[in-house]
């Protein structure tokens, strides 16, 4: 780093940090570091580490090992406080407000300073020239009810400055804003590195990362896929490809694509996501039986909502579904479990199981209204036990017994248990969303050979990942799920990984990009 | 790892202690722990109540022997505990059930009352006439006195279920409404003669006890227990059979502890939000019924010291399990019962109120592991 002259003294560095959470390694041994003066962007999908890695340096999160240097000294942060104290400020993608106080009250909170409010007018002043310096145009009488998510986000932004913050931690503060807001922030973004004020920007949006930063850091499983670098010798297709991975798990022996019956038919789907916003806008497609459907995308572009409508917990507005041209759209999820469709969830400690009820109680979450699990109104706990044990010895969950509590398996041993669970009501439809994410190599291998194992016993699978590799490995055919439309559709064999990486950012393949850019940054 | 080197920690006036209290969260509770705080929180409960009665210029020793004398001393008190633990353990199992699901029910009180008034109103109506065998008025009043407390205990169901109404300030509302209703009836159509109670229920109204039956038991003379107990003992059971061997107990506890998970698996949140608050009326109704069929015989306006609050923090001590809620109401009947002898009466009600507190306390040490490390000067 000597060897560039032109370089600005480092803000922070962080070394060789690890941190665990019960089974997964969120950050494995990760470097990063931060310019004085710079907007260093920190990007990778969802569950990459990227939040753990900065909730480390705030000192939310004690790391396991590494060292965390700031300003030039080595810190141990005990708590956020510690952290803004030494001028580190971290603004989260849930804000800390209180809704019915006012913005300068709110930007007051937790200070020894003022200790009585006799005089808000003077802080309201202060407070307002603060956000005038910065160009965060925000009232500060207002009361946080009455202000947009955008104001909000500026008020949190405020508190951090207003405590002396110099550098600021940015965890995806443009996924809750308007294109319109995001501007805005980019905006006060570059105005206060101006200013000498340092920006880690957490996104995984690669248009927004190539506008508003100088360097860029790329995660992925945990691990740093390109340390710290410029902007401009990066291309977008070279970013995709970095963050959602090129290295090949293990090479799956597949049998040829053995097209039965259409067993999941969807014609101009609509629907909404929780906010009320359109989510999914016209989405036709078919699966068939023996076929793996692989949907390519971002997070966030209507992924969740195609999963939820395809097994009756959302609502479409427009459009049907039809397993085994029997309508489920629009109806409960016990219809859609009735005609066969096994769902393997993304939150799997708040969806796919109950954390507190035994393992038992969680392998017959689908089964439990049927023989041999029950008898009319009654379940005998005797084959609870019998079915529990044989699933537990199939498909190896490890766990002490199966009335261990489900809160105590590993990310592996979780998902094992809910795909054992899901393959054993023989599904004729499954729909996978991001079934490896947060998994080790060796529970990813097995969730690919299952889903295999299931595409070959003849069920349809639709698999929503993030992970272009796992699509690839796995899928027949290949298609993108951008800002709830499906853009392109490719066979596997001959898809194009830098094509669908434009895609999945929202760019329209190119001759342009060839597939020697993707690899040019690779450190 | 960074060990060394100057920790620099600004901001942070020094601690006034000379050592910290880290709580780090338990990923596995062993399975004698939660018995363990519970009695280590009740212990904990009686210095502190030992303690103020101290201070208060008693001998709390003295006093807790006393307690216990008065009420578990004699066959004679020991019965009158009973008694007093019949409704908490019928309106404890009510709070159970409903607990379990994550469904704050308040209102045991009130749907206590309305299965009582329901109880009532078979004879005072009357339904059946005068002279009528208990073999008959009694499962009629059983079942009336479940009928109106799990219509009445349904309304906050409903409410929850179809309109996302808080069922606690639902089931807190409804506690007053059935306090004003029984007052209207007692003071108003079923009044005695002016009094503010009804006649006294005709014998076939009665729930045997044991005492009935002391001509061919001479020990059974003068034991008041009643067959309200075998009500309540069975219920426990049901309650237990519901929870852990049926498919709608398996879908109360999945909702219990995780909504989503349930949704996900196709259970029907509502209906079983309606069926479990309908039950949780049907048990609290039953209670009082009970109560006015065994003990008062007759409706009157106090004819419940606050069973149906009590019994929240019955379920509670209980751990939400039937078979200790039945454990939990006879300790609680003794207090109430004992607390009849001790002077100033409030006493038994703050020992209670402390045993509340500690066992709410305990509940850190279940879900956290308790460090306590020496600040490095």
């Amino acid at each position: 780093m000597s060897a560039a002259p032109a370089a600005p003294p480092l803000a922070v560095e962080m070394r060789g940090i690890v941190r665990r959470f019960p089974g997964v390694v969120a950050n494995d041994g990760v470097d990063f570091d931060l310019r004085v003066g710079e907007v260093h962007a920190l990007l990778g999908e969802n569950g990459a580490g990227k939040s753990t890695l900065m909730n480390v340096l705030d000192g939310l999160y004690r790391p396991d090992a590494g060292e965390i240097i700031v300003g030039g000294q080595p810190v141990e942060f005990r708590s956020p406080r510690d952290a803004i104290a030494a001028g580190l400020g971290m603004v989260h993608q849930h804000f800390a407000l209180v809704p019915t106080q006012t913005v300068t009250e709110n930007v007051l909170i937790g200070l020894d300073r003022p200790r009585f409010r006799i005089d808000v007018g003077r802080y309201d002043d202060e407070v307002a020239e603060l956000a005038a310096r910065h160009g965060l145009a925000v009232d500060p009488r207002a009361r946080i009810w009455q202000l947009s998510v955008g104001e909000q986000q500026r008020v949190e932004i405020l508190k951090m400055l207003y405590r002396g913050a110099r550098i600021l931690i940015l965890d995806e503060p443009t996924a809750v804003l308007a294109p319109q807001e995001t501007q805005d922030l980019f905006r006060t973004l570059r105005s206060m590195v101006a200013d000498g004020t340092s920006v880690v920007f957490i996104s995984h949006k690669l248009g927004e990362v190539a506008q508003i930063a100088d360097r860029v850091t790329v995660m992925r499983r945990g691990r740093v896929t390109a340390p710290g670098i410029p902007i401009s010798e990066t291309t977008t297709a070279g970013l995709a490809h970095l963050m959602v991975g090129r290295e090949v798990v293990e090479t799956i022996e597949r049998t040829p694509f053995d097209s039965g019956p259409v067993v999941l038919s969807m014609r101009d789907v609509e629907a909404e996501s929780d906010r009320g916003l359109p989510a999914l806008r016209g989405i036709s497609l078919d699966v068939r039986s023996g076929e793996i459907l692989g949907v390519a995308g971002v997070a966030g572009n209507g992924q969740s909502e195609l999963a939820q409508v395809l097994t009756g917990l959302r609502h479409c507005s427009h459009g049907s579904v039809t397993v085994n041209g029997v309508e489920v759209g629009n109806r409960t999820p016990r219809d859609a479990i009735s005609q066969h469709v096994a769902y393997v969830p993304e939150d799997r400690t708040g969806v796919g199981t109950a954390p507190n009820l035994s393992v038992a109680d969680n392998l017959i979450m689908k089964s439990y209204r049927e023989a041999p699990v029950s008898r009319r109104w009654s379940i005998d706990t005797g084959a609870v036990r019998r079915l529990a044990n044989r699933l537990r010895e199939k498909y190896s969950i490890v766990a002490p017994s199966v009335e261990t509590e489900a809160r105590l398996l590993s990310g592996g041993n979780l998902q094992r248990l809910i795909l054992a669970r899901e393959i054993a009501s023989e599904p004729r439809l499954m729909v996978a969303v991001q079934p490896t994410r947060g998994l080790d190599v060796g529970a990813i291998v097995t969730v690919h050979r299952l889903l295999l194992d299931q595409r070959q016993a003849g069920s349809a699978t639709i698999l929503i990942s993030e992970d272009l590799d796992e699509i690839l490995a796995l899928a027949d055919r290949v298609t993108v799920l951008y800002e709830g439309r499906l853009v392109g559709l490719f066979d596997a064999a001959d898809a194009d990984v830098a094509e669908i990486g434009m895609l999945m950012t929202g760019g329209t393949p190119s001759p342009a990009v060839a597939p020697g850019d993707a690899t040019r940054i690779v450190p | 790892m960074t060990v060394q080197a100057p920790v620099r920690r600004p901001g942070r006036a020094a601690g006034l202690l000379p050592w910290r209290i880290h709580l780090e969260r338990r990923l596995e509770v062993p399975r004698w722990l939660p018995v363990a705080t519970t009695i280590g929180a009740v212990v904990v409960a009686l210095v502190i109540s030992g303690v103020i009665l101290w201070f208060a210029g008693g001998d709390p020793i003295a006093i807790f022997i006393h307690i216990v004398r008065s009420s578990f001393g004699s066959l004679g008190v020991l019965s009158d505990t009973l008694v007093m633990a019949t409704p908490l353990i019928l309106t404890g199992l009510a709070c159970a059930l409903a607990f379990r699901m994550r469904l704050w029910n308040i209102g045991a009180e009130g749907q206590f009352l309305m299965g009582a008034w329901g109880a009532s109103a078979v004879v005072l109506i009357p339904i059946v006439p005068a002279g009528t065998p208990s073999i008959i008025t009694i499962p009629l009043m059983m079942v009336a006195g479940m009928l109106v407390g799990g219509v009445y205990g349904a309304i906050p169901g409903v409410l929850k279920a179809f309109r996302g109404v808080n069922e606690i300030i639902v089931t807190l509302m409804l506690n007053y409404i059935a306090a004003l209703w029984i007052a209207y009836w007692v003071f108003g159509p079923w009044s005695e003669a002016g009094f503010q109670m009804t006649a006294q229920f005709p014998k076939g109204a009665w729930l045997p006890r044991l005492s009935d039956y002391s001509s061919a038991v001479p020990a059974f003379s003068g034991l008041t227990v009643h067959l309200g107990l075998i009500f309540g003992l069975v219920a426990a059971v049901l309650v237990r059979f519901l929870l852990f061997r049926s498919r709608t107990g398996y879908e109360i506890r999945l909702i219990g502890d995780s909504p989503r998970a349930a949704r996900y698996a196709g259970v029907n949140v509502a209906r079983n939000t309606v069926i479990v608050f309908a039950l949780s009326g049907a048990l609290a109704g039953l209670a009082g019924m009970s109560e006015v069929s065994g003990v008062v015989h007759r409706l009157q306006q106090a004819i419940s010291p606050g069973y149906g609050f009590t019994a929240i923090i019955v379920a509670y001590i209980a751990k939400l399990h039937p078979y200790g809620v039945v454990v939990a109401s006879i300790a609680f009947g003794a207090l109430i019962l004992a607390g009849r002898e001790i002077q100033p009466s409030g006493i038994p009600a703050m020992i209670q109120g402390i045993i509340l507190f500690c066992l709410i306390a305990s509940e850190v040490v279940l879900r956290y592991r308790v460090r306590v490390e020496r600040r490095v000067a």
